[in-house]
């Protein structure tokens, strides 16, 4: 990963420049650039409204950034977003499942929405790796919260895509969902997929991957290269807050409370 | 297009499996649209004067309360349970997201209607069997459901959406509502083409122009 402001190139899996985005008066993301190539993972850190899931989010085209650029695979976030979505995964706060379907159906109804062929292999062989199998024929809505989060990985894999953007994903997942989670982060990247994650988990994030950055108060405080990175250097940079929260106008705001 | 037929049929298909499943959206309008119904027997003598009078406009009014009901429930539930996400997510058109949300508000539209027609025959004595009636209340339905799916997607975004929607949806709707009244009385009278064509033909215009707006404005109401 880079973040300097070199131009797109087709290599790069994720090429973000000068992004902005606000919601109302107070900005999300101010100027954010990150560059990631195909086979290599981000660990996104930062305390709570840092800005780490509004930047998953506008990588999904979920969300328009209001300035700067964003090109995933090489497809541009504003005119591209429907070639977008057919190359990213995301697993996300909530499962995206539907409570009174199975996994099953969930992720065949999710495989019609993506055009898959042989979408019958394909959602037998994503449930199988994340270890689904024997559950996929009950309602989700009777699941617990880590097997919905197996069901969502699934889900994300589906298409087989080659950007996967993961929202706190360890959230709800029990030693072996991790472990899980881990192997299946690896093996993404090991089939020349990127990904992106977003996570309060330090230690975790940082065995993940081989890429860090730290954002606070919607700006990039901190890069560095995974494996160089100690704990508790990524932890100082976290919990090094600004003191308030910037705003449109780069007036102040009272900061949040935690 | 064969990807946004494919796609428009995945989400018909689990909207009506997710509510063959749970009825939760059926029932509730049902239920609404028997009790409008049961209200409008005991406010009103139904004697054949007053109902040849006030009938078609029970029938709509109930139809239209119990619509906007049901069109609130089809983008409410995606998003209270995060699915809408899944939905934006899939590399497909959003036009096709709303054709599929229109069939399946369509039908479970339809289908409580239908199930509507012996209530009025039990408390108004209205024969509501007829030809005439039945593609009024299609096409009129289609209309509903054309301008409450892109109006219910927006209400969904909004806290207030119980109230937002109806305020949105009658004033635009206004114009199919009275067609649809004036069609049905001239229908329930024995006119034929003569009497219903002219409306018909009016509210089929609607639909055609608000399918194609509706479709093209969808892209823009699901953007955060």
């Amino acid at each position: 990963m880079t973040t300097n402001s070199t131009p797109a190139a087709p290599s790069l899996a994720i090429d973000v420049q000068g992004l902005s985005k606000s919601f109302g008066r107070t900005a999300a993301l101010r100027q954010v650039n990150l560059q990631l190539t195909y086979g290599e993972s981000l660990a996104l850190f930062g305390h709570n409204g840092a800005g780490k899931s509004t930047l998953i989010r506008t990588l999904t085209t979920l969300i328009r950034p209001d300035d700067g650029t964003v090109r995933i695979a090489g497809f541009d976030c504003n005119s591209q977003a429907s070639q977008i979505r057919s190359v990213i995964g995301y697993v996300g706060h909530q499962s995206l499942l539907y409570d009174d379907l199975t996994p099953r159906e969930n992720l065949r109804f999710y495989a019609r929405m993506y055009g898959l062929p042989d979408a019958h292999d394909l959602v037998e062989h994503s449930l199988a790796e994340v270890g689904a199998t024997s559950y996929a024929g009950r309602r989700v809505r009777v699941l617990s919260n880590g097997m919905q989060k197996r069901v969502a990985i699934a889900r994300a894999l589906l298409h087989r895509p080659r950007v996967l953007l993961l929202d706190e994903p360890e959230t709800g997942l029990d030693q072996g969902g991790l472990e899980l989670l881990g192997a299946v982060v690896t093996a993404v990247k090991q089939g020349g997929a990127s990904v992106v994650m977003a996570t309060h988990g330090i230690e975790f994030g940082l065995a993940l991957a081989e890429q860090a950055l730290v954002l606070s108060n919607g700006r990039v405080t901190m890069t560095c290269a995974s494996p160089e990175t100690s704990v508790n250097a990524i932890q100082h940079a976290v919990l090094r807050k600004p003191e308030a929260q910037p705003t449109l106008e780069g007036q102040t705001t009272p900061k949040a409370s935690e | 297009m064969t990807g946004y037929l494919r796609s428009a049929i995945a989400v018909y298909a689990k909207d009506m499996r997710l509510e063959a499943r749970t009825k939760e959206t059926f029932s509730a309008v049902l239920a609404f649209a028997v009790i409008v119904a049961f209200v409008f027997g005991f406010a009103f003598d139904p004697s054949p004067s007053v109902v040849a009078l006030v009938g078609p406009g029970i029938v709509w009014v109930a139809y239209v309360f119990t619509g906007i009901l049901g069109m609130n429930r089809t983008f409410a539930v995606e998003r209270d349970r995060g699915t809408l996400e899944g939905l934006l997510l899939a590399p497909v058109g959003r036009e096709a997201i709303y054709a599929g949300k229109l069939a399946s508000t369509t039908t479970i539209m339809l289908l409580v209607e239908v199930l509507l027609y012996p209530v009025f025959l039990v408390l108004f004595d209205l024969d509501l069997f007829n030809i005439w009636f039945a593609l009024v209340t299609i096409a009129a339905t289609v209309g509903f459901a054309a301008v409450g799916t892109l109006f219910a997607a927006i209400a969904a975004h909004t806290r207030a959406r119980e109230v937002l929607l109806p305020l949105l949806f009658l004033p635009i709707i206004l114009p199919v509502i009275i067609g649809a009244v004036a069609s049905t009385s001239a229908a329930l009278g024995g006119a034929g083409w003569d009497g219903v064509g002219k409306w018909l033909q009016f509210i089929v215009a609607f639909d055609l122009v608000f399918l194609v707006l509706s479709s093209w404005a969808f892209d823009f109401v699901l953007e955060e």
